[in-house]
């Protein structure tokens, strides 16, 4: 163990992500079950809360990802609205954090505060909203102000858009709720008054929703860009990172915290949470191979050609999957060939280029390459191997916990939460019991002040 | 009441979800016995009387807890009532012609999103359905759409939808996404705001189509988990919708696959012609308010011509006149807490309760007669908007609903396992996609 004795473990967090569109669920196993009924999401979000974790999470995507003009047919496909589902996961939950993924590019801030903080209320103080920017103009062709942002504008956008939900969530001060029955008072004169005006948004009126019980409820973000970075370091609680490998893990660590210390900011307030899978066997070898094999059954052919093809932007059907990577190269300013994606590759040479390279070093056919390009972050092994391996990950600052999620719904987490988690209990790495009230509580927290009357403008 | 200020339900609805029948497929043939009107309840706040939340019985500090929502709803089902309806607005709750702009201290200030307290309270429940006010001015059509299917997913085919137009400049702020004149009552009643209120209502008409066309762009069978060829969807079952409206475009399709009811239940208030005529295009039910039999009589005849104007076709529409409760209870006369409730809200002397619905303050008979009479002039149903909340529930469950009982005016059992279903309306809807 690498931490010396004496010192308290850092505790580690855990959020059970449940995937949504995605080619990791291998929905074509007879144990796995429907992708939208509510058993699913009740299933897993009690697992998770059985496993005494932090919180439930769902990833977003506002329109069904196409190819060439076509929704893909292979993968998952199909996901429920976000806040509608942890609504009513609330009613089935006591303890477990909800956070929502939802995008600040095609929501206004009036309606998203309001959504947020009722759930909040509605889950007694668990809620969490994961900010994403994801921009392209096929999604915006689904909404009203259409269209999209420019990639540069996205983080302005959303940056206005916090501003403007931090302003509506402290418009009502908890002493702001009179209730005095006798004397006919309900509220003070102006709660809930609210008026800004900035590049983005010129709003203002009434906001009735008092203060949440959470203050302000959990802010998530998940960009990895620089400027998504000093967003991230600037505004949020805790970051959901796509770094699985120890060592590019701790870098990202190390530089979001110093970004959080650089905007004044306690390093110890904004949590890093990769997103990671695992496999488990009963020994080292037997999860091995069936790491392997879940690995070849999440990336069919098929699946490979289009994994690629987000890559080379170009239509790569005729290639061979258990050929050579395609000699072709990348097609830089054609229109997406795969839309609907929430991560793009921006530098598609650089990217083809290194993938040639490590397929040259090693062999790989297309399959391969896509299967090491896109089914990475796994932990595999013995419960005991994988309860070491995220401990160690923690104790050692590669984040501050994972987000976790399995290649089978809605049971997959089962045998993490029967087998990993006792053993992280053990270490005293992880809770037994859920110690606070809120999701803020349980992440260790502080509930941010509420911004005084000076600086929330009164509309009258 | 329990310690914790939640309302118990005479029944459990806690349950196994493996032997739940609302679980079976809502799509099917319900078996429709007789008939009765259609017996729905209204939720605001502490109640819709401006000053319920002053009574006794209130708890107007529970407004934004769960437990306060889930127990009126388990008590509405304890009465078997066909559906409960959550108010909504898209700013703060404001009488109907209350300035929305005023800084009242006297009233309640304070309402949580409707369809996430519909959602927070579906799987707390299991036959009643859930219908929550959702503003359609400012909010996005994809959003509703998937919201409310969702919403259709997580109760198990008990989701439907009352739509609000925004009349209110006011809240055309909150957004900042455009600007919409004030629409004050004078206005309204004086012609002067046809037009602003005909372009509403057409914009909340092609916010319902998409919405519709949204919930059908997948087919009852897109999901097709064919192992062979490794196709999670047959995609030619996915559609876009393509909708173009001088207001906003949607391209589709949905991310939501279709809901247990293909169409959760459309609902909307009307108190005019121009809405009349939107329920008609658009809707399966609406509300009306009639303040007396002949108007009664009145707004049903002209319900009926609105849908021959529109030319609706297939199902009629379902008409359901509301009525504001005030009732005799905890040995008080309706008469009398009425007279109480209105000197406590400090109208203008002798004016009393005035509100878009009748109100009747009085016992269960009463209630019972005027539900007799306007069934049989061809309603059917009746939504009751208890005034304080929650003892006029707890006496509509306890004495209206048993009273209608024995007349016949209310069903005697949940019979069907979609909200459809216990509306009559057919549950096998296909997608307007399908190819037959
Ligand atoms: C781990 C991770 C998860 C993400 N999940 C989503 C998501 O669920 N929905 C979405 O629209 N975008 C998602 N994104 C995309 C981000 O919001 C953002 O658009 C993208 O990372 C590009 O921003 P960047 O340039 O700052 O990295 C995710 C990004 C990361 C790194």
């Amino acid at each position: 163990m690498s931490t010396p004795t004496g010192t308290p473990r850092k505790q580690i967090i855990l959020g059970a992500y449940l995937g949504g569109v995605n080619h990791h669920t291998l929905w074509h196993l007879p144990e796995s079950g429907s992708q939208i009924d509510f058993s699913t999401f009740e299933h897993t979000a009690r697992t998770a809360e059985r496993g005494r974790f932090d919180f439930f999470f769902l990833a977003e995507g506002l329109a069904l990802r196409e190819r060439d003009g076509q929704v893909f047919d292979q993968d998952i496909v199909g996901r429920p609205d976000t806040f509608t589902v942890l609504a009513s996961l609330a009613a089935v939950t006591e303890h477990l954090g909800l956070a929502a993924t939802i995008n600040a590019t095609f929501n206004e801030p009036y309606e998203l505060a309001r959504q947020i903080v009722s759930l909040d209320h509605l889950s007694g103080g668990r809620a969490a909203w994961n900010v994403v920017t994801s921009f392209d103009a096929f999604t915006g062709a689904n909404f009203r102000r259409g269209g999209f942002l420019d990639r540069s504008q996205r983080y302005e956008r959303a940056a206005e858009t916090i501003e403007v939900v931090r302003s509506l969530w402290d418009s009502w001060a908890a002493e702001d709720l009179v209730i005095d029955k006798e004397a006919g008072v309900f509220s003070r004169s102006g709660a809930g008054s609210f008026a800004h005006a900035g590049p983005q948004f010129d709003v203002g009126g009434w906001f009735g929703v008092p203060r949440a019980p959470q203050g302000h409820p959990v802010i998530l973000q998940a960009g990895v860009s620089p400027q998504g970075r000093d967003f991230a370091a600037a505004n949020s609680d805790a970051i959901f990172s796509p770094y699985g490998r120890f060592d590019e893990a701790r870098a990202y660590y190390q530089d979001v915290k110093a970004r959080a210390a650089g905007f004044g900011r306690d390093p110890d307030h904004l949590k890093i949470l990769p997103s990671a899978s695992f496999v488990l066997g009963a020994t080292e070898k037997e999860a091995q191979d069936k790491a392997r094999w879940v690995r070849e059954e999440q990336v069919t052919g098929r699946t490979a050609q289009i994994l690629l093809e987000q890559i080379w932007n170009r239509d790569l059907s005729a290639y061979d999957p258990d050929g050579p990577l395609p000699d072709v190269e990348p097609a830089l300013d054609a229109p997406s060939f795969i839309a609907g994606r929430a991560l793009t590759h921006a530098d598609r040479p650089a990217t083809v280029a290194r993938l040639r390279a490590q397929a040259e070093a090693n062999g790989w056919s297309l399959r391969q390459t896509a299967v090491e390009e896109f089914t990475r972050g796994s932990f595999v092994g013995t419960p005991t191997r994988v309860a070491d391996a995220l401990d160690d990950f923690v104790q050692d600052d590669g984040s501050d916990g994972f987000v976790i999620g399995s290649y089978l719904v809605p049971t997959g987490l089962d045998e993490f939460v029967d087998d990993v988690v006792p053993l992280l209990q053990e270490r005293g790495s992880l809770r037994t019991e859920y110690t606070g009230t809120t999701l803020r509580d349980n992440l260790g927290l502080p509930t941010p002040a509420r911004a005084g009357d000076a600086a929330v403008a009164r509309a009258v | 009441m329990t310690t914790d200020g939640s309302l118990t339900a005479p029944q459990d609805p806690a349950h196994d979800p493996a032997d739940d029948p609302a679980r079976e497929p809502a799509a099917g043939h319900d078996q429709a016995p007789a008939s009765t009107p259609i017996v729905a309840v209204a939720l605001d706040g502490a109640g819709w009387h401006p000053a319920a939340w002053r009574e006794p019985g209130a708890r107007p500090e529970a407004l934004t807890d769960a437990a306060y929502w889930v127990g009126l709803t388990q008590l509405a089902e304890a009465g078997l009532v066909d559906l409960v309806t959550f108010e909504d607005s898209f700013g703060i709750p404001v009488g109907p012609w209350d300035d929305p702009a005023a800084d009242r201290t006297d009233r309640v200030r304070v309402r949580l999103d409707a369809e996430l307290v519909a959602a927070r309270v579906a799987p707390t429940t299991r036959h009643v359905g859930l219908v929550p006010v959702v503003t359609v001015t400012h909010t996005e059509p994809f959003h509703v759409a998937k919201a409310l299917a969702t919403l259709d997913h997580t109760s198990r085919g008990r989701a439907g939808w009352q739509v609000r137009a925004s009349p209110s400049g006011t809240e055309a702020r909150l957004t900042g996404r455009r600007d919409l004149p004030e629409i004050t009552q004078e206005d309204y009643t004086s012609g002067r705001a046809d037009e602003q209120v005909a372009e509403r209502f057409a914009e909340a008409a092609a916010v319902v189509d998409a919405v519709r066309a949204l919930w059908d762009s997948w087919e009852d069978d897109a999901e097709i988990r064919d192992v062979a060829t490794r196709r999670f969807i047959d995609r030619d079952k996915v559609h876009r919708v393509d909708v173009e409206t001088p207001w906003f475009s949607v391209r589709g399709p949905s991310i939501t696959p279709r809901p247990p009811q293909g169409q959760p239940v459309v609902t909307a208030l009307a108190h005019a012609t121009v809405p009349y005529e939107l329920a008609a295009r658009s809707a399966d039910v609406v509300f009306v308010t009639p303040q007396d039999d002949a108007t009664a009589a009145s707004i049903l005849a002209e319900v009926r011509a609105a849908e021959e104007r529109v030319g609706r076709t297939g199902e009629p529409l379902r008409v359901v006149a509301d009525l504001a409760v005030v009732l005799d209870t905890n040995g008080r006369a309706g008469a009398e807490r009425l007279a109480r409730l209105d000197a406590r809200a400090g109208s203008a002397a002798g004016s009393g309760w005035v509100t878009d619905a009748r109100v009747l303050a009085g016992s269960a008979a009463d209630v019972a007669d005027v539900v007799e009479a306007w069934t049989a002039l061809g309603y059917d149903g009746v939504r009751l908007r208890p005034a304080v909340l929650p003892d006029d529930l707890e006496a509509l469950v306890t004495d209206v609903l048993p009273e209608l009982r024995r007349r016949g005016l209310a069903r005697t059992a949940y019979d069907a396992g979609s909200l459809r279903g216990l509306l009559r309306l057919p549950t096998d809807v296909p997608s307007r996609f399908a190819v037959v």
